[in-house]
């Protein structure tokens, strides 16, 4: 026979709680308890509060530029629910909720985005790496991360977290090979919110799905519902065990939209419908959750209440240490350039001169010049 | 894992202990093998390294020692590969990146100029980024100009770096340990040219500190300054310019970043006089930086402005002849020698 067929494949979606509330019992019975649904829940009104308030913090000039999460919080909340809390999490920048979850304060994500790098400087026992504003360098690092965990024998894998936009750059199919090709213990999440700012996902990919991008590496590969809690967690989990159990990769596209801006730098009524934002504000996680809670007599409009004006208090305190912070040291920006500053480096942060490198004494006063050595001989 | 402490050298042999000669790929293979017996932490990833023991053979027999899990080699890709270390570095590890050629860095831009040097720094200081690149640097011998970056020029701009460039097989090994050692990004610049070159090299452990020069030859009249492969022409030049009556003072600046100004102003002090040469393309170069500070630091000792051998200004050629004319080589420097103290 000259022709045969030598390879096919068919792409699994998962959706367990659907934008109708129709809620899959045979997936979704025991996945998540009710004492934790209510708290993730909670994570994700909160994770919204906050960009309600860092939206405006930006309009009335107390913050730089801001991306809103908004519409996409239980990809990465289900992701960090799911995975081990020793597990890295190696976000992009639409991944707050996650972060949260795991522990990072909200005033760093502030921080950050308020121009003030010590929101990077996140403890090292949260596994978590800061914010990638660069689109794609994050997933390189996530399969570093991966492969010295394997190296060292110890069972963490990694999480990376990219658009639909980052799956064009040359470092997603580098790392994807690497990961397939070297069997590296790396879960791929592509949150494909459909727009990368003003470029829509059929300029991006032409195939139906992006989770069939990891076909070609030969990596396992699932598209999830994004906006379902229940469907990233599952998903999460099998690929987590998967992962950790044979230390090879798995890839998830976690279908999702972001319903505010890019950013607050671009204005998203000039490049998307209307008709299409509202289609998916009705597909919105905290909506669908809260129906299926008060459904299931989880939650009334009392704890939503109590709950509002918890979140409105902690938030509200965030910002207030984000804000209140004593500005940085003009000399702080020399400290953690090498791990032992540099002699040069020294002199520069010493007198305040960048260009007084030759030792003029006129430029150098008062600031301690080491002498000279005489210098090594050679024979 | 057992984590092994930094062991310093007690006794530093010098270049001319011992009378073993080794090849200049020989000597780099020593310092990471002794350096991944030392230190678990330790490995080589690059293109060819493993089964092909590397595709100049720096990393020859390494595989068989340290197995598939140490010595590994990576699809052609790197700007993955780099990425990766730098992943690997925030996990504790201590990666050794070869690239083939320090040209084929420039796909990798985004990684090692853009994240590895910047990682502490953005990240508070939590994760710092151990990690030696290396590979061959500069003009190989009818590469043509794709092939034949000297990428000081452009990556010594960067901060957070450190840059280490051999001229010799002793110190491509002392420096290669140091490297490894270091907890910072290295760039190791190697010479194809160079490769084969061979040298004493003592058996015995022994370091070479980062951001201190040695005098590779004693002289009153000029101080040549220079580091990496340029220093073999400049002692060249200084063989011809005796035969004239010329005495240089060669010094080998060995790391780029940190650059060791002392010992230049040292030299210059006695000298009056002072030529740069460096492999890279004149514009913004580590050798104008050099000659900027020598001119702040030794302004009212010198005799003549510093003067400076660079490349041309033009991509490496392709043709023989031409290459060997487009590079610092020690008929331009005995000319720059002679116009810096007025003997042209």
């Amino acid at each position: 026979m000259p022709i045969t067929k030598v390879f096919s494949t068919e792409i699994e979606r998962i959706s367990i709680l659907d934008e109708h509330g129709k809620f899959d019992e045979k997936l979704g019975k025991g996945l998540i308890p009710d004492k934790d649904l209510v708290k993730l829940y909670e994570a994700m009104v909160a994770c919204r509060h906050l960009d309600e308030v860092a939206f405006r913090l930006q309009r009335s000039g107390r913050m730089g530029t801001y991306p809103q999460n908004m519409g996409q919080e239980a990809n990465s909340l289900g992701a960090a629910y799911a995975l081990a809390n020793d597990d890295w999490l190696v976000p992009c920048y639409r991944e707050n909720c996650g972060l949260f979850w795991r522990g990072v304060p909200m005033e760093m994500v502030l921080l950050h985005w308020m121009g003030d790098e010590r929101g990077n400087a996140i403890p090292r026992e949260l596994f978590c790496t800061p914010l990638a504003i660069p689109i794609g360098t994050q997933m390189l690092h996530a399969t570093g991360l991966a492969w010295a965990a394997k190296y060292r024998g110890e069972k963490r894998i990694a999480c990376t977290f990219f658009g639909d936009g980052a799956t064009s750059e040359g470092d997603f199919h580098e790392a994807c090979n690497f990961a397939a090709n070297l069997d590296i213990p790396v879960i791929f999440f592509c949150q494909n919110n459909f727009w990368a700012i003003s470029v829509p996902g059929k300029i991006q990919c032409s195939a139906p799905t992006l989770a069939q991008r990891a076909v070609a590496y030969g990596m396992k590969t699932v598209q999830c519902d994004g906006n379902d809690l229940f469907a990233v967690v599952k998903c999460v989990r099998d690929a987590a065990e998967f992962t950790r159990s044979t230390g090879k990769p798995h890839f998830i596209e976690g279908v999702t939209y972001r319903l505010g801006d890019h950013t607050t730098a671009d204005d998203a009524r000039r490049y998307r419908d209307a008709a299409e934002v509202e289609m998916w504000k009705t597909r919105d996680p905290i909506t669908r959750l809260r129906a299926f809670m008060k459904e299931r007599k989880l939650w009334d409009d009392s704890k939503e209440g109590s709950l509002k004006e918890r979140v409105e208090k902690e938030v509200a305190a965030a910002v207030e240490r984000a804000e209140t912070i004593a500005a940085p040291n003009r000399t702080d920006f020399f400290d953690s350039m090498y791990a032992e500053i540099p002699e040069d480096l020294r002199l520069q942060r010493d007198s305040t001169q960048t260009h007084g490198l030759g030792e003029n004494p006129s430029q150098l006063d008062g600031v301690e010049v080491r002498k000279l050595d005489h210098p090594e001989h050679a024979h | 894992m057992t984590a092994i402490e930094m062991v310093a050298s007690d006794a530093v042999p010098d270049e001319s202990s011992g009378e073993r000669e080794i090849e200049f790929r020989d000597a780099l293979r020593e310092a990471m093998s002794e350096e991944m017996r030392r230190d678990a932490r330790v490995f080589l990833i690059g293109e060819e390294v493993a089964q092909y023991n590397g595709a100049y053979k720096v990393s020859r027999g390494m595989a068989d020692e340290f197995g598939e899990r140490r010595v590994i080699d990576t699809p052609i890709s790197e700007s993955g590969f780099a990425g990766m270390a730098i992943g690997a570095a925030m996990m504790g590890l201590r990666p050794i990146v070869e690239f083939m050629s320090w040209s084929f860095s420039l796909v990798a831009a985004d990684p090692i100029l853009n994240n590895a040097p910047k990682m502490l720094y953005m990240s508070g200081g939590q994760f710092g980024c151990p990690i030696v690149f290396r590979g061959n640097d500069g003009a190989g011998g009818q590469l043509g100009s794709t092939h034949s970056w000297a990428v000081e020029g452009l990556y010594s701009n960067v901060p957070g770096v450190k840059i280490a460039i051999p001229s010799c097989p002793y110190d491509a090994k002392g420096l290669l340990k140091t490297a490894i050692r270091d907890d910072d990004p290295v760039f190791f610049l190697e010479s194809e040219r160079m490769l084969s070159m061979k040298g004493p090299v003592p058996e015995q452990e022994y370091l070479i500190p980062f951001g201190k020069a040695i005098v590779r030859r004693a002289g009153r009249d000029c101080t040549i300054a220079s580091w990496g492969r340029p220093v073999n022409f400049c002692l060249e030049a200084a063989d011809a310019l005796a035969k004239d009556g010329i005495e240089c003072e060669v010094i080998d600046l060995r790391t780029i970043r940190p650059l060791d100004l002392d010992s230049v102003v040292h030299s210059v002090r006695k000298t009056n006089c002072c030529v740069v040469v460096d492999q890279s393309w004149p514009f913004g170069s580590p050798g104008s930086e050099l000659a900027a500070r020598v001119h702040a630091a030794c302004f009212d000792d010198l005799d003549n402005f510093v003067h400076r051998v660079h490349s041309a200004d033009v991509p490496t050629p392709y043709a023989s002849n031409l290459e060997q004319e487009y590079l610092p080589n020690a008929r331009r420097i005995c000319e720059a020698v002679r116009h810096a103290t007025y003997r042209a």
